[in-house]
C-alpha cells in the first residue's frame, strides 16, 4: 500500500472511432466560439460529415487488420467487440445520412430563445439566423450512441445516455415551423428522460448493491456466487429495465415517442428513430445478456409481455394516427416490439449468435428505410410546413409519382413485404425465435404485422387511390443531401432485399464471437 | 439454357422497358407489352414441347444459392402440374394485354378517368414474371417471396384502375392475402427449423416431418393460407369485390391464375410435405369445398351485378378444385389439374366478354342490359359460349375436368377406407345450379327485347375477335380432345399422391398395407 495510483491504461486505437466523433464535436463547439457567424456553417458541415466517415473508416481498419478485440478496453469499461463494432458502423452510417437531412437550414429555427410568433423572431428570420450549434450538438449525441452500445459498465453505460439524450433534448425543440409543438416535445422528453434516467440510476445502484460491482461481467458472475440479496437484484433489474425500455420505446414506457417523433425537426426524428433505436438495443443486448444472461428465467416472462405489449400497442395504435409523423412514430413503436423477440430468443450459444446476427441485420435495414422514409416526409410541404396531417397525402400518387412510389415503397418495407429489405430484416429476428422456443411470440409478431400492415397500406391508399386534394400540399425540390438520402435509403432498401447475404455474412460474423465479458 | 430463368427475367426486362417508355408514348406502351407476351408465350411452347411427361419428375432444374445463411435458393423446375398452369398463364397474358387494350385509356362508357397506361401494362408483365415465378418454385421460401410478393401489383392494378370501390376492393385483397401469407410465413419458418435440413428446398423437405402433430400445425398454417387464396368458403368474401372492382383483364389473372396459387399450392405442398396430416383433415376441407360449391352456386343465382355473379361462379369452382385435390384419387387429382387449367380459360373469357359488354354499356348491371344477340350477335354468341363452359356442358373443356373431379371423389374409398361419395352426389347439384346462373344471366342480358341503352351497341371489332377466338378454340378443342394435357398432367399427379402414400387404381386395402404398398 503504498498509495500511487496506477494510470489505466486505454486502448486509443480501438476507442479512435468515438474518440474522433467526440473530438470533432469538441471542434464544432469552438468553432462556434471564434468562427464568424457566415462562415461556421461552412465549417460545421465539412467537419462533421468527415468526422463520421472518417469514424466508420477506422471501424473498418479495426475489424480487417487489427480483428475484433477480444479484450474489454478501457480497464473494462467499453466493450469494442464484433456487435459493438456492427452497431457503430450502423450508427454512423445512419448518422451520416440523417446528417445529410439535417444540413437542410430549413428545418431549424432561426432563434430558439425567441418567443414564437414575437417581433425577435421575426427579426432573427429576416437576418437568416441559423442555429449552427446543431452540428456540434448532433455529434455529441452520435458519440453518445456509439459509447452507450459498447458500455460494459452500468456507470459508463449511464454516462453515455445521458451524453446521447441531452443534446437530442435540446434538438427536439429547434423545429422552425410549428415552435409550440416542437418546444412541447422538447420539454416532454426532457422529463419523461429525467424520470427513465432516475429509474435506470436507482437500478444500478440496487445492482450495484447486491453485486458489489457495477460491471457487467462482474454482476453475471455476481449472479452466481452472491446469495441472500435477491429482493435487491429484482428491484434493480426491473428499475434498469424501465430505463432501457423506455429509450427504445417498448410499452407501456412508448407514451413519448408520437408526440416527440411529431414535435421534432424530422431531420432529429429521423436520427432518433435510427441512431437512437439502434444504440438503444446494444445497450438492451448487453445488460440482458451479458449482465443478466443468467437470470434469463426471471426476466424472461416479464420480457415476453413487454414484447407483446409493444408490438399489439404499436400496431393498434397507428392505425388511428392522422399524422404521417406520429403514425411512424408508433410503427416504431411495434418495430422495437419484433426486435424484442430477438432479445428474448436466447438458448446455447449458437442460438445466441443467431439471434444477435438477425437483430443487428433488422436494425440496419429498419433504420436505413426509416432515415429514408422522414426524408420524404421532410419533403411533402404545404404553407404552414410540413403536410403532417395525413389528409393532405391525398393524391400525392398523382401529383409526383416518383416520391410517392418511393415512400410507399418504404411502407412496405416497413410491412414486411418480400423483395425489400424489411422482409429479410423480419425474417432474421423471426426464424432464430421459433428455434428458440418463442413460437408464441412470432405467431403475435405475425399477427401485428398484418394488423401494421393495415396502416402502411392506407397511406398507399391516399397517395394512390385517392383524388388529389385542390389545395394539396407541394413536393418541394430537394437539396442534393435530401435527394441522396432518400436515393441511398431506397437503394438499401432494394439491394437488401434481393441480395442481402453480403450483409447477413457480415452479421453472422459480428455476432458469431457474441459479446465479450 | 436457364429456361424458367428466361422465362421469368423477360417479362421482368418488359416491364422496366414498358415503364421508362416516354410519356405519352401509350401506344408503344401496349404494342412493347404485347410483344414482350408473346414471346413468353412462344419461349413457354419451347419449353412445353421439349418436356417429357414421363421423364424425370422435375425438369428445367435450376438451383443456385441465393441467401445460404438462410438456406434459401434460386431454385427453379417444373413437373406437369407446373408446367401447364405457367402455360396457363402465359396464353392469358397476351390475351388480357390485347383485352386491356383501351382499359387506361378512359375512353369506357362509364366515363372512367384517363390513368396512366404504361404502369398499368407494366404491372402486369411483372405479374406475369410473379405468376410464372411462382409455380416455377422448387424452394418454399422461394414460392412464399413470389406468393406475397404478387400481391402487389395485382394490388395497384385493382386501386388504380378499378370501379369506384377499388380502393376498398384493393384493400380488403391485400390484407386478406398479406394475412394469410404471414401464417404460412410462420409454418415455413418452423418447417425449416424443425426440419434441421438447413435447406427450403422442396425435394428435399418430403417426408422429412414425420410427427403428427407437428404436420398438423404447419399443415394448418399453409393450408389456411392456400384457403384464402384459392379462395375456399369461408375464406372467400375478398374475391367478389376484388373481382368485381378490377379491371376485366385483372379480374381474368386474378381469378384465373392468382387464385390458382392456392390450389396448386394445397396439391404441391399441403399434400406432398404433410401427408399424414392432409389425409386427417380431409373430411373438413371436402365439407369446406362442398359448402362452397353449393353456396357459391347459389349467391350466385342472386347476383345483380355480372362480375360478382362470375366471382361467384368461381368460388363453387373452386370448392370442385379443392374437392379433387383432397379426394386424393388419381383421377380426382387429375380432374382438378385439368380443372384449374380449364377454369383459367373459361372464366377468362366470360370475364373478358363481361368487360366487353361493361367498356360498351357502362355499367355492370344485369337489369340494365336485355337482348344483346339482336345488336351483338358475335358478342353474345361469345357469351354463351363461354358461359355454358363454365357450366360445364358437355363438349367444352371444363366438363372433362368436372367430370373427372365427380367420378374421381365418387370411387374415392381406397383412400384411408372412407368412402367420399357422398361429397360428391351433393357437389353434383352444383352442376344443376350452373346451369341456373349462366343461363339466367345469358337470358337477361342477351335474350329478351332490345333494351333501349343497348339498341347501339356495336359488335366484336377485330381486336376483341382476336381476344375471344383463341380462348374460344381451346375451350372446344380441349373439351373434345384433352389427352395432350392429360399426358402431362397425370404422371406429375401419380408421383404427387406416391408422396402421399396413396396408390390408385387398386382394391380397398386396409390402411396399413396399403401405405406399404405406396412407398
Amino acid at each position: 500500500m503504498n498509495g500511487a495510483i496506477e494510470a489505466p491504461t486505454i486502448e486509443y486505437g480501438q476507442l479512435m472511432p468515438m474518440l474522433l466523433v467526440f473530438g470533432a464535436a469538441v471542434v464544432g463547439v469552438l468553432i462556434e466560439a471564434l468562427a464568424p457567424r457566415y462562415l461556421r456553417k461552412a465549417i460545421h458541415v465539412p467537419v462533421t460529415l468527415l468526422s463520421l466517415a472518417g469514424a466508420f473508416a477506422l471501424i473498418i481498419l479495426q475489424a480487417v487488420r487489427d480483428g475484433v478485440p477480444e479484450q474489454a478496453s478501457a480497464m473494462g469499461a467499453i466493450a469494442v467487440d464484433g456487435p459493438a463494432l456492427f452497431i457503430w458502423g450502423v450508427i454512423l452510417v445512419l448518422a451520416f445520412i440523417s446528417m445529410l437531412l439535417i444540413n437542410d437550414d430549413d428545418q431549424f429555427v432561426a432563434q430558439a430563445a425567441a418567443v414564437p410568433g414575437s417581433p425577435e423572431e421575426e427579426d432573427a428570420v429576416a437576418q437568416g439566423g441559423a442555429h449552427t450549434e446543431v452540428y456540434p450538438l448532433a455529434l455529441f449525441a452520435i458519440g453518445g450512441m456509439l459509447l452507450f452500445s459498447s458500455a460494459n459498465d452500468l456507470l459508463i453505460m449511464f454516462v453515455a445516455l445521458e451524453v446521447m439524450s441531452l443534446p437530442l433534448y435540446l434538438l427536439c425543440g429547434l423545429a422552425r415551423r410549428r415552435r409550440l409543438l416542437s418546444q412541447e416535445a422538447s420539454v416532454k422528453y426532457f422529463l419523461l428522460g429525467a424520470f427513465s434516467s432516475g429509474f435506470f440510476l436507482y437500478g444500478m445502484a440496487l445492482v450495484y448493491g447486491f453485486a458489489g460491482t457495477v460491471d457487467l461481467g462482474g454482476i453475471s458472475s455476481a449472479l452466481a456466487s452472491v446469495g441472500g440479496q435477491d429482493s435487491l437484484l429484482y428491484i434493480g433489474v426491473a428499475l434498469l429495465g424501465v430505463g432501457l425500455f423506455f429509450k427504445i420505446g417498448a410499452a407501456p414506457f412508448q407514451a413519448w415517442k408520437p408526440d416527440v417523433y411529431q414535435g421534432a425537426p424530422t431531420p432529429i426524428t429521423a436520427l432518433m428513430a435510427s441512431g437512437t433505436l439502434v444504440a438503444a438495443f446494444g445497450a438492451v443486448l448487453r445488460v440482458f445478456w451479458v449482465a443478466l444472461g443468467n437470470l434469463d428465467w426471471d426476466w424472461r416472462p416479464v420480457m415476453w409481455a413487454v414484447a407483446i405489449l409493444t408490438m399489439v400497442v404499436g400496431a393498434i395504435l397507428a392505425i388511428t394516427q392522422t399524422d404521417i409523423k406520429r403514425m411512424l412514430a408508433y410503427s416504431s413503436i411495434a418495430h422495437a416490439g419484433f426486435l424484442l423477440i430477438g432479445v428474448i430468443a436466447t438458448g446455447d450459444a449458437e442460438q445466441n449468435s443467431g439471434s444477435l446476427s438477425g437483430i443487428l441485420f433488422y436494425l440496419l435495414t429498419y433504420g436505413i428505410t426509416t432515415v429514408g422514409a422522414f426524408a420524404v416526409v421532410t419533403m411533402v410541404r404545404d404553407a404552414g410546413g410540413e403536410a403532417g396531417h395525413l389528409s393532405r397525402w391525398a393524391g400525392l400518387g398523382k401529383r409526383s409519382p416518383l416520391l410517392a412510389g418511393i415512400f410507399a415503397f418504404f411502407l412496405l418495407a416497413f410491412a414486411g413485404i418480400p423483395l425489400t429489405s424489411g422482409f429479410f430484416g423480419k425474417y432474421a429476428v423471426f426464424a432464430p425465435a421459433v428455434s428458440g422456443g418463442a413460437l408464441g411470440l412470432v405467431v403475435v409478431g405475425v399477427i401485428s404485422s398484418a394488423v401494421a400492415a393495415f396502416f402502411y397500406v392506407r397511406v398507399i391508399v391516399l397517395m394512390f387511390f385517392s383524388e388529389p386534394a385542390a389545395d394539396g400540399p407541394t413536393v418541394a425540390l430537394p437539396s442534393v443531401g435530401t435527394a441522396a438520402v432518400v436515393t441511398i435509403a431506397a437503394a438499401a432498401t432494394v439491394v437488401l432485399g434481393v441480395f442481402p447475404q453480403p450483409v447477413l455474412d457480415l452479421a453472422d460474423q459480428a455476432a458469431s464471437a457474441l459479446f465479450i465479458r | 439454357m436457364p429456361w424458367l430463368s428466361t422465362l421469368i427475367a423477360v417479362p421482368v426486362v418488359g416491364a422496366v422497358a414498358v415503364a421508362l417508355l416516354p410519356k405519352g408514348a401509350d401506344k408503344l406502351a401496349k404494342q412493347v407489352a404485347l410483344v414482350v407476351s408473346l414471346v413468353v408465350l412462344a419461349l413457354t411452347l419451347a419449353v412445353t414441347i421439349q418436356f417429357s411427361p414421363r421423364g424425370e419428375r422435375f425438369q428445367y432444374v435450376e438451383t443456385y444459392d441465393w441467401i445460404p445463411s438462410f438456406g434459401v435458393h434460386w431454385g427453379l423446375a417444373v413437373d406437369g402440374i407446373a408446367l401447364v398452369l405457367i402455360a396457363l398463364s402465359a396464353v392469358l397474358v397476351p390475351v388480357v394485354i390485347l383485352a386491356s387494350w383501351h382499359d387506361a385509356d378512359g375512353t369506357g362508357a362509364d366515363n372512367p378517368p384517363k390513368r396512366s397506361v404504361k404502369t398499368y401494362f407494366s404491372l402486369l408483365l411483372v405479374l406475369e414474371a410473379m405468376m410464372i415465378g411462382v409455380f416455377a418454385a422448387t424452394d418454399i421460401f422461394l414460392f412464399y417471396v413470389f406468393f406475397e410478393a404478387m400481391l402487389i401489383p395485382m394490388y395497384f392494378m385493382i386501386g388504380s384502375y378499378g370501379g369506384v370501390q377499388r380502393s376498398y376492393a384493393a384493400v380488403k385483397f391485400l390484407l386478406y392475402s398479406l394475412f394469410g401469407g404471414l401464417l404460412m410465413l410462420v409454418a415455413v419458418i418452423a418447417l425449416y427449423g424443425i426440419a434441421g435440413r438447413n435447406t427450403f428446398m422442396f425435394p428435399e423437405l418430403v417426408g422429412v416431418i414425420t410427427d403428427p402433430t407437428t404436420q398438423k400445425w404447419l399443415f394448418l398454417g399453409f393450408f389456411i393460407a392456400f384457403a384464402i387464396k384459392a379462395p375456399l368458403w369461408p375464406f372467400h368474401t375478398w374475391l367478389p369485390d376484388a373481382a368485381a372492382q378490377a379491371p376485366a383483364g385483372a379480374a381474368v389473372l386474378l381469378v384465373g391464375v392468382l387464385d390458382k396459387v392456392g390450389t396448386y399450392g394445397m396439391l404441391r405442398f399441403c399434400l406432398e410435405l404433410f401427408p399424414d396430416a392432409a389425409k386427417f383433415f380431409t373430411p373438413l376441407v371436402l365439407v369446406l369445398a362442398v359448402v362452397g360449391i353449393v353456396y357459391g352456386a347459389i349467391v350466385a343465382i342472386g347476383q345483380t351485378d355480372m362480375k360478382r355473379l362470375i366471382a361467384y361462379t368461381s368460388i363453387s369452382h373452386f370448392g370442385f378444385i379443392a374437392m379433387g385435390v383432397f379426394a386424393m384419387t388419381a383421377d380426382s387429382a387429375a380432374g382438378a389439374t385439368l380443372y384449374m387449367v380449364n377454369h383459367g380459360f373459361s372464366t377468362g373469357v366470360l370475364f373478358l366478354v363481361a368487360g366487353f359488354l361493361i367498356y360498351r354499356r357502362g355499367s355492370a348491371y344485369i337489369a340494365d342490359y336485355g337482348g344483346v344477340q339482336k345488336v351483338a350477335p358475335l358478342l353474345a354468341g361469345a357469351f354463351l359460349i363461354a358461359g355454358l363452359s363454365g357450366l360445364s356442358l358437355p363438349g367444352l373443356s371444363s366438363f372433362v375436368s368436372e367430370f373427372m373431379v365427380l367420378i374421381g371423389t365418387f370411387s374415392s374409398e381406397a383412400v384411408a377406407g372412407i368412402n367420399y361419395a357422398v361429397f360428391a352426389i351433393i357437389a353434383t347439384t352444383g352442376v344443376i345450379l350452373a346451369a341456373i346462373y349462366i343461363l339466367w344471366m345469358y337470358k337477361r342480358v342477351a335474350g329478351g327485347p332490345t333494351a333501349e341503352s343497348v339498341a347501339g351497341m356495336k359488335d366484336l371489332n377485330g381486336r376483341e375477335k382476336w381476344v375471344v377466338a383463341p380462348l374460344i378454340a381451346l375451350i372446344i378443342g380441349l373439351g373434345f380432345y384433352p389427352k395432350p394435357l392429360l399426358d402431362v398432367i397425370n404422371p406429375a399427379v401419380d408421383t404427387t399422391l406416391a408422396n402421399v402414400s396413396v396408390t390408385e387404381h387398386q382394391a380397398p386395402v386396409p390402411v396399413a398395407e396399403q401405405k406399404g404398398a405406396g412407398e
